[in-house]
């Protein structure tokens, strides 16, 4: 379609046509950055659709996120990131979108990067990755040692370099928005790393880029060492379960 | 005799679970589907309850020595099953109730374009 086209033609596509690309937030009470990100994403990506999917969120979110432009969808109650996700990838591939790009509505994402997303060409599923070079986004302790060991893991599994597999800052094909649209992980951890296992065992490209991130505003990635343990046993009951789960279809 | 006590006791409980099973069904407060099992878990109390040289028979031919612990065990075991068999119908409605939230969310967004047509136009 279109879009290979545009990939196979420029490294650096800056925007793709009206209707291809859907940017998707998943947002919960998010109603004091959500406005602003989509405004930059607008601003980054003229032709692209932003969908905010207010995931029961409280507060104002999906006012604020409608007021500065973007489609709301509002789901009844509280699905997780993994839900909302879906249900963004379902709209996609209703609507016919050639690619998605899911964008924290914390701000954590710079809405500039997407164009490095899109200039990945061959792949279904292309991750912005903090670790891979660029940025200088730092992660301590034992928790470092977590997301390196499952980065690791992840690597060996996926055949490619997975530095960041818990981004969620990334961009799926029309192939893996299909997949997606009906197999999407909901479970903890599972809309991001899940997430490449299933895509991988239904022979998707995976692929990532550097990519500079910001300091989360609110809220701080907790360092002690008891939740890094879990954290880290979760990872591997989450990788292990994708592993020997019947593969879809 | 404390043995006849017994089975009287046992016939009671065996008889009440099938009457309530029953009743159960007939309001339909009880799924066929779910009443199976304990249709059957009251039928065996009933048998072995009348026949109790049963239970010592089959627990001889298992090897348990104490015919109450294989009445434990057996227990034990259908109530594994019982609830393994909720657990997964819970993650059949889970998975059901998510795929209706996120068909509520698309629907919603739709209708929100179609009454308001003069800002945006619906995108179809």
């Amino acid at each position: 379609m279109t879009a290979e086209d545009v990939h196979a033609a420029q490294p650096l596509p800056q925007a793709m046509a009206p209707g291809e690309l859907l940017v998707v937030l998943p947002a919960l009470n998010e109603q004091a950055s959500v406005a602003r990100v989509v405004r930059e994403v607008r601003a980054a990506q003229p032709n692209a659709t932003v969908l905010v999917v207010d995931d029961g969120s409280t507060d104002a979110t999906a006012e604020r996120a409608g007021s500065a432009g973007a489609m709301v969808m509002r789901l009844p109650f509280n699905l997780g990131v993994g839900g909302a996700m879906r249900a963004g990838y379902r709209y996609a591939y209703d609507r016919g979108f050639s690619a998605v790009v899911q964008v924290d509505a914390d701000g954590q994402h710079d809405a500039a990067e997407i164009a490095h997303l899109l200039a990945v060409s061959d792949a279904d599923v292309v991750i912005g990755s903090r670790f891979a070079g660029r940025g200088e986004y730092a992660v301590r302790g034992p928790r470092r040692w977590a997301m390196r060991l499952l980065s690791k893991g992840l690597t060996s599994i996926v055949g490619t370099s997975v530095t960041d597999p818990t981004s969620g800052f990334r961009l799926v094909h029309r192939r893996a928005i299909a997949l997606f649209a009906e197999h999407y992980p909901e479970e903890y951890l599972g809309d991001t790393v899940e997430a490449l296992v299933v895509a991988h065992r239904a022979g998707l490209r995976i692929r990532q880029v550097p990519v500079t991130m910001r300091r989360r505003e609110s809220g701080t990635a907790s360092t002690n060492p008891l939740r890094s343990a879990v954290y880290l046993l979760r990872v591997v009951v989450a990788v292990g379960l994708a592993m020997v789960r019947r593969a879809p279809r | 005799m404390p043995g006849e006590r017994l089975t009287i006791v046992s016939v009671i409980a065996a008889v009440a679970a099938l009457v309530l099973v029953f009743e159960l069904l007939r309001r339909r407060r009880l799924r066929e589907k779910y009443a199976a099992i304990w249709v059957v878990i009251a039928v065996g109390t009933l048998v072995v309850a009348v026949f109790p040289g049963l239970l010592r028979g089959v627990a001889d031919f298992v090897g348990i020595q104490t015919p109450s612990n294989l009445l434990f065990f057996g227990s034990l075991m259908v109530l594994f099953a019982v609830s393994l068999q909720l657990s997964r119908e819970v993650g059949l409605l889970e998975e059901q109730s998510r795929r209706l939230a996120e068909e509520v969310g698309t629907l919603g967004m739709r209708l929100d374009a179609l009454e308001k047509p003069s800002d945006q136009p619906p995108d179809d």
